[in-house]
């Protein structure tokens, strides 16, 4: 199911994806698409060993939470693949890039391009916030901070029972102002953890605005570097950049890449809302018009008629 | 005189795990004080530090859980679930992690004060979903809890005692069930914890003022035998007195409370415990006196209950242990 198209070309299906159900939702997480629209095509239509998806292209409806009287429950993450020794495992650590993630199981052909009318609708698994049971997640990682540590944990049990599948994690850079993300890696350094991966998109936006505006953060890849972590900084919208940062050595420790990206690369005119770009609702019909036409223009394709 | 145990949760724990791969032990930072040392130096293969990192440890836990683990945790209670309450919920609680929670120093059984006794756990983890909860009064119960915990298709939580224990009973946790110790007529008391040896201490000095007491012992709080509950209620004239070490909230004496109120029962209820107060550091006989959490808070509830005084004191109830702050069975004095 590998490279069937460039990443190029799934990074663009991704945002146009992202753009549309944003015109006709009337806003949503467009500024995720466009940082992080590199990083997820390449994870998924290049370096994830992933097997075929085991859950139908169509998502079912929500069926419960995990419970005793609830024993047919799964996860989304029948959409990765089966979890056997061999196949890698991705979390989605930032739970609101789910748009822009379920946009990206369409566009290497583990969901149907359906799964997305379904975002975000009463008595859907596909969620605002990824949830385990919607498309491609595994755990819960709403609660920001939490999915390193959980990878962690996986990926120290995965090596004991010798499996040689990784284990990847795409962070958000908000998170590195969460202490567990430092317990964490600090944890990974101390029991050797080398069979963890992150890529994260490094963005500089959190919900309030800028990051340096809510609390800065200073050096990451200082930081991780001091904790233990192997680290490497790159232009997040450049694949090259991805292909040569997971070939760094890193023995003994995980590996971190610090995907340094624009929240309005290929939507030029998401400048106009710069620092609140979390999440973009149009804020009267002509806003909404003008993003339409000049977003279309961006990414190559028709305005959206989005009035039926 | 009553039988003590030393350390019974070090040799159980490692009789139970040593040599299944499946089972991890967990620490952070707490390892001698949850008598799990022995077991470090002696299976370092399933030993893992997570040091003073508690929601990364908690998280890490579920990790471990989907890679097909079933990690004990080791600390005390406190530091399981007020600082990292999100990780426990998110990745342990919600995905029904088979994480064994061994939470020590419950309540008022350690002089740590506020910071290191756990005087609520148990109402914060009743209503969580998905969690089971088991409660060590005896030395039995200890050496018991790692095989009923194990037993569960789900995250557990676990109070268990440490040190020197004395043994009250001769048959193990059998998860969801109670234990009978007494089948009275008048009063039904129900007791966990270390609060069941003080009713102990007080039954022949109510057995001499002419009562006829009832007595429940729960090392099961979830899932709880409701009905089983109701008949024992329906066999006494009085009514119903719970004694905990915890908060009187959402522990014991609320789920007697609950399960009276849905079944419509009319009878009194008297429930003992910290009366939403936090404790402070003192030895454990000192503060179940304070506090009445002892055999003699129990005679005056009961004396409440019925509306009669026995006239019983101090020197009528039997000799109460008096546990050494400092002692060769603790790490250190906490």
């Amino acid at each position: 199911m590998r490279n069937e198209r460039s990443s190029e070309d799934v990074a663009l299906g991704i945002r146009r994806r992202v753009f549309e159900h944003a015109m006709r939702n009337n806003g949503g997480y467009l500024s995720q698409a466009c940082s992080a629209g590199e990083q997820l095509a390449w994870l998924y239509n290049e370096e994830l060993n992933l097997g075929p998806p085991t859950l139908p292209p169509i998502p079912e409806p929500f069926g419960g939470v995990p419970s005793a009287g609830n024993p047919g429950y799964h996860t989304g993450a029948g959409y990765n693949g089966p979890a056997e020794p061999g196949y890698d495992r991705l979390f989605i650590a930032p739970a609101h890039y789910a748009l822009v993630a379920y946009a990206t199981l369409i566009e290497v052909g583990r969901m149907a391009p359906e799964g997305l009318d379904m975002f975000n609708k009463d008595g859907s698994s596909v969620e605002m916030i990824g949830a385990e049971h919607s498309p491609g997640m595994e755990v819960h990682n709403g609660t920001l901070g939490i999915g390193l540590s959980t990878a962690a944990g996986l990926a120290w049990g995965r090596t004991r029972k010798g499996e040689p599948g990784r284990t990847w994690v795409f962070m958000s850079d908000g998170e590195v102002q969460e202490g567990q993300t430092w317990e964490a890696v600090q944890a990974c350094a101390h029991h050797g953890i080398d069979n963890l991966y992150a890529i994260m998109d490094v963005n500089a936006q959190q919900c309030d605005g800028a990051m340096d505006s809510v609390m800065e953060v200073g050096d990451i890849r200082q930081k991780f570097l001091t904790f233990g972590a192997a680290c490497v900084e790159i232009d997040g919208h450049d694949l090259g950049a991805m292909r040569d940062a997971v070939r760094e050595p890193h023995e003994g420790r995980p590996l971190i890449i610090l995907a340094h990206t624009s929240p309005f690369h290929t939507m030029s005119i998401l400048q106009e809302r710069f620092p609140r770009l979390h999440y973009v609702r149009f804020k009267s019909e002509d806003e909404r018009a003008r993003m339409n036409a000049s977003i279309a223009a961006d990414l190559g394709v028709e305005p959206i008629n989005y009035t039926h | 005189m009553v039988e003590m145990v030393n350390r019974p949760y070090a040799s159980a724990f490692e009789k139970f795990a040593a040599g299944n791969p499946d089972i991890l032990c967990l620490s952070a930072d707490l390892t001698s004080s949850c008598e799990i040392d022995g077991f470090r130096d002696r299976h370092p293969d399933q030993f893992v530090s997570l040091g003073m990192a508690e929601q990364n440890m908690m998280s890490f836990a579920g990790g471990l859980g989907l890679a097909g683990f079933r990690p004990f945790i080791h600390t005390f209670g406190v530091f399981m679930y007020r600082r990292p309450y999100d990780q426990l919920m998110a990745s342990i609680a919600y995905p029904r992690r088979k994480v064994r929670l061994m939470g020590f120093l419950p309540g008022v059984t350690t002089p740590g004060g506020m910071t290191h006794q756990s005087i609520e756990d148990i109402s914060v983890m009743r209503s969580i979903p998905n969690m089971t909860i088991l409660e060590t009064g005896d030395a039995t119960e200890v050496e018991s809890i790692c095989e009923a915990a194990d037993t569960i298709d789900g995250p557990v939580w676990c109070r268990v005692l440490r040190g020197s224990v004395p043994r009250l009973f001769d048959t193990p946790i059998r998860v969801g069930e109670m234990r009978e110790l007494a089948d009275g007529d008048d009063i039904l008391v129900v007791t966990s914890g270390i609060c069941t040896e003080e009713a102990l201490r007080a039954r022949s000095a109510l057995k001499k003022a002419g009562l006829s007491i009832r007595h429940l012992h729960l090392h099961t709080i979830k899932p709880f035998d409701h009905g089983a509950l109701l008949d024992h209620i329906g066999s006494v004239r009085h009514g119903v007195i719970t004694l905990e070490n915890h908060v009187t909230e959402g522990g014991v004496g609320s789920l007697v409370a609950e399960t009276m109120a849905d079944a419509g029962v009319g009878k009194r209820l008297v429930r003992l415990g910290l009366r939403d107060t936090y404790a402070h550091g003192g030895s454990r006989a000192y503060l179940m006196r304070y506090y009445g959490l002892d055999a003699l808070a129990l005679v005056r509830g009961i004396e409440d209950l019925v509306g009669q005084s026995f006239g019983i004191g101090e020197d009528d109830l039997d000799a109460a242990r008096v546990d050494a702050v400092h002692s060769l069975v603790k790490a250190e004095a906490l």
